[in-house]
């Protein structure tokens, strides 16, 4: 069980790895990363699935379909856009070594 | 429930979490952002796949179903969408996020309703969560519709702030209830229907040009609307995902804020654009050069900076252009490509638009490199560029462009900007830049004229 100081030492720790990630990259990739950093909130698909999967009445069993949908829509959609993105950049030092 | 995971997917998922963040960093370098992605896609499909052995899950085919309709569909939109189209799809897929967070939010609040027990502070968390990922929802689609074109730029009324505040604090008053005890189905329903109106109404008033910085903003929402919920789980790898992109996204935010010289709080609440005084006069007269003119200047140029907007996207021209400096280069010109931090309709959208041309990215040069090069550079061409080259942002207090960090164009031994017409930039703004004395105007479309460029600079070679 995660609760009180630990969950507060989890939320601190994490956002500062986040921070700190963010702060060295450079601009030319802010659209990629924040591309990539929606990808990544997509995980949002795992509890969704939880949800879905202890559902009982027919309202629970409705909010959490529509939970997985756009859990998986984020997902994949963040990942297909991201990888879209990074695989154009590259270097002339590289293309010409080819 | 969650005290029984089994250990294996309690191991997965603190794999997905190691892969996120190493992916993260790995995205940080372009040498090894590709890469980036692809860990952390992979670490997504470790914790999805190990989700379906959890003990106690029922309506897999359901869950497999919902999975496969919504990967297909924005797998299918994301691989189609153009590449000017990104910041309003990564504003989609967000919205997508923050409604699945608000979803799980709305049935654990049903299940605490129905009798489950929860502590106070899986409840407190499980409402705040609720209400910033439904806001990042409905207020992400607005933006996805801004962009796309769908919607006026502006929706503004008298005491719209003070209606915006009623609506936030009913919203509150209802996720208040809930904590306190009042988990019926009609609170949760008010709940979330104020939740989402005041995602929408907040969005509305905000203009076109100030939307990256929102993206930005509801792209942290959601990350911290899914750790939440991810505590109410008691999901290690939600919690650290989502706290992940919780600070990360604020800190772009506030980055992104920083390069259009405006304070989010100004972006939120402000009116852009709202006079502050008479704006200085700009005198003198917009001088024309034919392309054939310009190519010659240009070829034979040492040095030339080009400098694209968003407008030389939107015209198509970046292949163009990118043809043009390859024959620059082959004459041994020194072409390097200058990028403001907000070209583009997000920062590195630019970045983005050139990659796609196939510019390497060792020839792009940040608005802070090439700044002091610009008056060793024979000949700056802008081209779609307008606001992030206008000089009054230096020298016209009374401009709301006023301290923007600019691009320093003007300090260059000559100026050819292509333009469409006369007309002022997304501000609305007269730009200085283009009545300067070194400053020579090569009017048409983007694509035409760079087009123009190009044959000019053959027909020189073929007559040598």
């Amino acid at each position: 069980m995660i609760d009180g100081f630990l969950a507060l030492y989890i939320f601190m720790l994490a956002a500062f790895t986040g921070y700190e990630i963010i702060s060295r990259v450079p601009v030319i990739l802010h659209t990629p990363l924040m591309s990539g950093s929606n990808f990544v909130h997509g995980i949002v698909l795992v509890g969704a699935m939880v949800a879905l999967g202890h559902a009982q009445t027919p309202l629970e069993t409705a909010i959490g379909f529509l939970g997985v949908l756009l859990g998986a829509g984020n997902a994949a959609g963040g990942y297909v856009v991201t990888e879209r993105m990074l695989e154009m950049f590259k270097s002339s030092k590289k293309a010409e070594g080819k | 429930m969650a005290a029984f995971l089994p250990t294996l997917v309690k191991a997965s998922y603190f794999l997905a979490a190691l892969l996120f963040i190493l992916g993260l960093k790995r995205m940080s370098s372009p040498r090894t952002a590709r890469g980036g992605i692809v860990w952390a896609g992979a670490g997504m499909l470790v914790a999805t796949l190990a989700t379906f052995f959890l003990p106690g899950m029922h309506n897999l085919p359901l869950i497999a179903a919902a999975i496969a309709l919504g990967t297909l569909a924005a797998w299918i939109s994301g691989k189609r969408v153009a590449m000017t189209a990104m910041p309003q799809m990564v504003a989609l897929y967000n919205g997508m996020g923050g409604g699945s967070a608000a979803a799980i939010g709305a049935g654990e609040l049903l299940k605490f309703g129905a009798g489950e027990a929860a502590s106070t502070t899986q409840l407190v968390l499980g409402v705040v969560g609720a209400l910033i990922g439904a806001v990042s929802f409905s207020g992400s689609l607005i933006a996805f519709a801004k962009l796309q074109g769908w919607m006026d730029r502006r929706f503004v009324f008298a005491g719209q702030r003070f209606v915006n505040a009623l609506v936030f604090l009913a919203a509150l008053a209802a996720g208040a209830a809930l904590v306190a005890g009042r988990l019926e189905v009609g609170v949760v329903i008010a709940f979330f229907a104020l939740a989402l109106a005041f995602g929408v109404m907040m969005t509305l008033p905000i203009g076109g040009a100030d939307m990256p910085v929102v993206i930005s903003m509801y792209n942290a929402f959601t990350g911290l609307a899914v750790a939440f919920e991810g505590f109410v789980l008691q999901n290690e790898a939600m919690i650290i995902a989502g706290m992940v992109v919780g600070a990360a996204g604020t800190l772009l935010t506030q980055l992104m804020a920083k390069a259009m010289n405006r304070s989010l709080a100004n972006v939120l609440f402000g009116n852009f654009g709202a006079a502050r005084g008479e704006a200085q006069a700009i005198t003198g007269a917009q001088k024309p050069v034919e392309a054939a003119d310009a190519a010659v200047m240009m070829a034979y140029a040492e040095r030339v900076a080009i400098v694209p907007g968003y407008g030389m996207a939107v015209a198509q021209a970046q292949h163009k252009i990118w043809e043009f400096a390859r024959l620059l280069i082959e004459r041994g010109v020194k072409v390097r490509f200058a990028i403001h931090p907000v070209a583009g309709r997000m920062p590195g959208h630019m970045n983005v638009l050139l990659a796609e041309a196939g510019v390497p990215y060792d020839l792009i040069a940040d608005m802070d490199d090439i700044n002091p090069e610009f008056p060793a550079t024979d000949v700056a061409l802008v081209i779609g560029a307008n606001d992030v080259v206008n000089p009054v942002a230096k020298t016209d207090p009374t401009s709301p462009i006023y301290g923007m960090p600019i691009l320093d164009v003007a300090s260059a031994k000559n100026v050819i900007v292509i333009k469409r017409g006369k007309g002022t930039g997304f501000a609305g703004i007269e730009n200085a830049l283009f009545y300067a004395d070194n400053t020579r105007m090569l009017y048409g479309d983007g694509q035409a004229a760079a087009a123009e460029l190009v044959a000019a600079l053959k027909a020189l070679d073929g007559g040598h």
